[in-house]
């Protein structure tokens, strides 16, 4: 068995504020004689001290250098995080996107100086929206829970414009992400949370039940949280239309779809993507990501401004009176959206089915070698991702000590806790990057922590062993919360 | 009898909060054994503000752990008079002491209607059988 | 297709273990009706060296990356030190995840402690936070707080001088769950709040907001602002969108400010057209239940070893759902621990030079300007390192004009507020040469005239 992932180097790395020594320097400027500069501001503008550290270059390089050979990374292993698709993060984008010609473009640059950037965010709006099957994109939300109030923002213009001001609840399957009740609070909706069914979806005579003209809509995820696809979709958004409601769709999920089919076409009216999980920009230890939101037709006038428009081959920013309003400022995570616009091409129309083909193969595959070993609680089919729970391990091992486990056998954990409608969840997505020699390693790790819970449960429960640190006390920090290193 | 500590001189609610009578219709509120025992390591406990008013279906108390938040409804509509400040240092206390050092907040009623309406220590305690039993 | 690993014997291999024939039975809870039965319209598939190519013609069709800039209006263009950029290009950092299981983030996590320190000594408040989108949504996230604080009292104060964009953003948040928001006009002959704009402050105002150095490049009276908000009893939130000047200007902190938001992109982060940049979320220590954003905070793990957690997450979206403080959820974490790394770089003393090397800059621009041409400095006070000129002809004509002489010459105050219809706001930088500010002189005496 190999452990793939783990490194040796167990270096204990001082903070950089310890490492400050006064008098050092780490960078360099022109010479220049500011002397008296100061004073170009009056004393009482003027701040005191300013508490920075002083490091060489050196330290800065070695500090920084020792603290990255603490972090587990994609490039260096698998991350079967369900939910959040960490697929690889493709090297051409990260060398292009740092060409000059993009960085060093202000955003306040006069269009006619920077057709380039915008022809991309043109494009880029034009393929999101043709990739999830709506009529246009907004590139501005910049993370997966901007891009669902911005959504949520759009369904509240609708209704403002057309005078429907009782519409003011929004249906949530209790599988649903944290950030879509709370997307719909910070809009000013109320929340109603409908209860899934035995086989984990959503209920056609609930849904029934719930809908009346005091609904905007549903926030609904597809395939949803347990990897497993609405079937009744069509069905659902026919209802809810037929109650005057809008869909909102939250594309966490679309790895399970793209080029295979689009949520545009199953009736969803606005959906946000994240481009950095199936767009495959890198995660950057949380963030930044990108959040651009697709709309139907009918819900186009609301989109965010700015807007990216063409007439006659140029490029330019429009704005429209119905927007829901700004966002936030300029046009949203430019360096981020650039990487999945190579990504995009690089597949092309010819190859981007594929991702969620494999995708699908590979969870699926999984479900296969560990049904036998895990508890399954829904046993509906499942796209791209599966939850397993820990109802039927032996001893008291539970899902967090099967995640530290999984870190002494080299792997990053999976997604666990969630979806909260599963006790002890334990969700796996390995994504189309993964060959079958790492999918058979991993199953292999699982069932060999299975077997231990079993035989061995101590090497279990201890776990992990092999780390530099081990079950931070967790409590102790929200107890007494020390958020900043303070001199002694 | 269920397995949990079930004072009897307290009334109960069915989302396991306590209410003992502290006369002139003054009421102190915490929560149950069952409750302390479910909720897990707390980190800090959010309780209402003095002289805020209150009524029986809101929720101005909020107990939270590591990974979860849990909201206490309150069974008492008045005012807070006086609200438990050893826990802004050691909200551990009431995990550790809920009926005694761990209680929360005490509100002054104008009536006894609002305890009245609440189960009595007996009925408490079979509800709690029954929960067992699901 | 080389990020497809799985080969069609594997494939076969899988299938069987799956029990299925092919594929696309996998996909059979879809209804048939929506599954494509032919090709999106997007291009055609292209390789590593088509997309090199495609980009650098793109990338030429930016000429305003080539040309002399003096924009700044919330983005700002300052020297960002080589290692920076090599430092977040290493794998571990750009490629890693959220770090919700400590054992394994310690780098990530370590990194973003030490960004929430000196992000609360930049400012010089209690607590930061490890990072919000920009400064946009941070303010925007400020004032909610503040409504969140301040349960009895219903109206918000923000001055009219603060970036526009932010405006809008804050109002976008807030419209339907604050009461009133009012403004605070502007005084046409300094460019900050008029003082007798001060006497809404009152004991129905929930907070008071505004930017420093404002829209226009000028310091608002700190002092005033910070005394008549607290003795009305609200809440003080100063706005920082041009991080660089606190090497030099007086902190939020100073002024007592009980929220201080801004944005980080001027340390250390190229422009990229105005994004990633990264919010930055001050605030008093009272407050931090009320925060919103993650939170990194120290502990030991169980052999009394120094480690790093996400903390006091029980105020966040995955557990308090539609209570939480905020829907936050991704930040800006690989900006932050850029951020942090050009911080630790210039240190004490380089942002301090940064500073005054911009300082220095606007002042040597803003005399020539006023001495040598037509332009008049529009308003009279402080400022960092942008200011606003008058010029004796339309602002966009006159940007037209710096345009085909290859210099972008600032931004027109006309295009969000409309009755300055001569006003250009200009920035300068340390990476401006002096015969750079010369060559800007040169060209606004050909364009608007010498002075009189």
């Amino acid at each position: 068995m190999s452990y793939p992932g783990m490194r040796d180097l167990k270096l204990r790395e001082a903070l950089i504020f310890e490492r400050s020594r006064e008098g050092r320097r780490g960078y360099s400027l022109p010479e220049e004689d500011l002397t008296g500069a100061e004073s170009i501001l009056p004393a009482e503008l003027r701040r005191d001290e300013l508490d920075l550290p002083e490091v060489s270059e050196v330290d800065v390089v070695r500090h920084y250098t020792r603290l990255s050979t603490y972090n587990f990374s994609l490039d260096l292993g698998f991350y079967p995080l369900g939910s959040c698709t960490m697929k690889y993060n493709p090297k051409v984008n990260e060398k292009l996107v740092r060409n000059p010609q993009f960085t060093e473009l202000h955003p306040e640059t006069p269009v006619r100086f920077a057709q380039g950037t915008l022809k991309i965010m043109y494009e880029m709006q034009r393929m999101l929206a043709e990739i999830g099957g709506f009529a246009a994109c907004t590139l501005n939300p910049s993370a997966g829970a901007h891009g669902e109030y911005t959504g949520i923002g759009i369904i509240r213009s609708y209704f403002a414009k057309t005078g429907d001001t009782k519409r003011k609840k929004i249906i949530i399957p209790d599988s649903a992400h944290g950030t879509n009740p709370a997307s719909c609070a910070l809009n000013g909706f109320e929340v109603v949370v409908l209860e899934s069914d035995e086989h984990g979806k959503v209920d056609l005579a609930t849904l029934k039940s719930l809908l009346n003209d005091e609904v905007a809509g549903i926030m609904l995820t597809n395939p949803n949280t347990l990897g497993v696809f609405e079937s009744d979709i069509l069905e659902i958004t026919k209802m809810v239309h037929e109650a005057g409601g809008l869909v909102y769709g939250d594309g966490a999920n679309m790895n399970a779809l793209l080029g295979v089919a689009r949520p545009g076409d199953m009736g969803i009216d606005v959906l946000h993507y994240n481009l950095h999980k199936t767009f495959s920009t890198p995660h950057g230890g949380g963030g930044p990501g990108a959040g651009p939101v697709g709309v139907c037709q009918k819900l186009v006038e609301f989109l965010p401004n700015p807007f990216v428009v063409c007439e006659n081959g140029v490029y330019s920013f429009k704005n429209s009176s119905d927007a829901m309003g700004r966002v936030r400022s300029f046009y949203g995570n430019m360096g981020v959206t650039l990487k999945a616009f190579i990504y995009i091409l690089e597949y092309g129309r010819e190859h981007l089915g594929e991702t969620a083909k494999n995708a699908v193969l590979n969870a699926n595959y999984i479900k296969a070698c560990l049904k036998d070993y895990y508890h399954l609680k829904y046993k509906s089919d499942t796209l791209h991702e599966v939850v397993f729970d820990d109802s039927e391990m032996p001893n008291h091992v539970t899902t967090m000590d099967i995640a530290k486990a999984l870190i002494d056998r080299g792997y990053h954990p999976p997604t666990v806790y969630f979806p909260l409608i599963v006790h002890g969840a334990l969700m796996i997505e390995p994504t189309e990057s993964e060959s079958k020699e790492t999918l058979d390693e991993f199953i292999e790790a699982m069932i060999d922590i299975a077997e231990k819970a079993k035989s061995d449960p101590e090497n279990i429960l201890n776990a992990p062993l092999s780390t530099a640190i081990s079950r931070p006390d967790e409590t102790l920090a929200a107890r007494k919360p020390v958020l900043k290193w303070v001199r002694n | 009898m269920s397995n949990y500590s079930v004072p009897s001189n307290l009334r109960f609610s069915e989302t396991h909060e306590w209410v003992e009578d502290l006369g002139n219709n003054k009421y102190r509120i915490g929560i149950s054994d069952f409750a302390a025992q479910h909720v897990g390591d707390i980190t800090y406990v959010e309780l209402p503000e003095i002289n805020e008013d209150v009524d029986n279906e809101s929720v101005v108390c909020n107990i939270e752990t590591v990974k979860s938040s849990e909201d206490i409804n309150n069974q008492i509509s008045g005012t807070v008079v006086t609200i438990n400040e050893m826990l802004s240092e050691n909200p551990e206390i009431v995990g550790a002491d809920c009926y005694g050092d761990g209680w929360l907040y005490e509100v002054q009623s104008d009536s006894d209607e609002d305890f009245k309406a609440l189960m009595s220590a007996d009925e408490y305690d079979k509800f709690l059988d029954e929960q067992d039993d699901e | 297709m080389r990020y497809l690993p799985i080969t069609d014997s594997e494939r076969k291999e899988m299938l069987e273990k799956i029990g299925v024939k092919s594929v696309d039975d996998l996909f059979s809870p879809l209804p048939k009706s929506v599954l494509l039965k032919k090709e999106l319209n997007i291009p055609s598939s292209m390789s590593e060296p088509e997309l090199e190519k495609m980009m650098d013609e793109l990338g030429k069709e930016n000429c305003g990356a080539n040309m002399l800039s003096f924009l700044g209006g919330g983005c700002y263009r300052h020297f960002c030190p080589a290692l920076v950029d090599q430092m977040i290009s290493r794998s571990e950092f750009y490629t890693s995840y959220t770090p919700y299981q400590p054992e394994v983030s310690q780098g990530t996590l370590q990194a973003i402690f030490e960004f929430q320190t000196m992000i609360a000594n930049l400012f010089q408040m209690d607590v930061a936070n490890a990072s919000m989108y920009d400064g946009a949504t941070a303010a925007a996230e400020a004032v909610l707080m503040a409504h969140k604080i301040q349960t009895k009292r219903r109206k918000v104060l923000i001055a009219s001088t603060i970036n526009p964009q932010y405006l809008e953003t804050i109002r976008t948040y807030t419209s339907f769950v604050v009461d009133t928001i009012e403004l605070l006009e502007m005084d046409p002959a300094t460019g900050c709040v008029a003082e007798s704009e001060l006497a809404k402050i009152d004991s129905d105002t929930i907070c008071v907001l505004f930017q420093y150095p404002n829209y226009f490049g000028m310091i608002e009276n700190l002092k005033k602002i910070s005394a008549l908000t607290h003795e009305a009893g609200a809440l003080l939130i100063p706005v920082v969108t041009e991080a660089t000047a606190l090497g030099v200007i007086a902190t939020p902190g100073s002024i007592d400010a009980d929220i201080a938001v801004g944005d980080g992109q001027a340390l250390g982060i190229p422009m990229n057209f105005g994004g990633p940049g990264v919010g930055l979320f001050t605030c008093k220590e009272k407050h931090v239940r009320k925060m919103p954003g993650r939170l990194i905070g120290e502990t030991v793990d169980r052999n009394g070893n120094r480690c790093f957690v996400l903390t006091l997450s029980a105020r966040e979206q995955h557990i308090k759902r539609e209570k939480a403080t905020s829907n936050i959820c991704s930040n800006q974490g690989l900006m932050a621990t850029a951020a942090s790394i050009y911080l630790a770089t210039m240190g004490k003393q380089g942002l301090r030079d940064v500073a005054l090397m911009n300082l220095k800059r606007a002042d040597y621009l803003k005399k020539k300007i006023a001495s040598e041409t037509a332009c008049r400095i529009a308003f009279n006070g402080c400022n960092y390192n942008e200011f606003t000129i008058l010029a004796p002809m339309d602002a966009c004509e006159l940007l037209k004009a710096f345009g085909e002489k290859g210099i972008l010459g600032g931004i027109a105050a006309k295009k969000y507020f409309p009755e300055l219809d001569n006003a250009v706001i200009v920035n300068t930088t340390e990476v401006h040469t002096y015969g750079e500010l010369d060559r800007f002189v040169d060209a606004l005496k050909e364009i608007a005239g010498g002075a009189k």
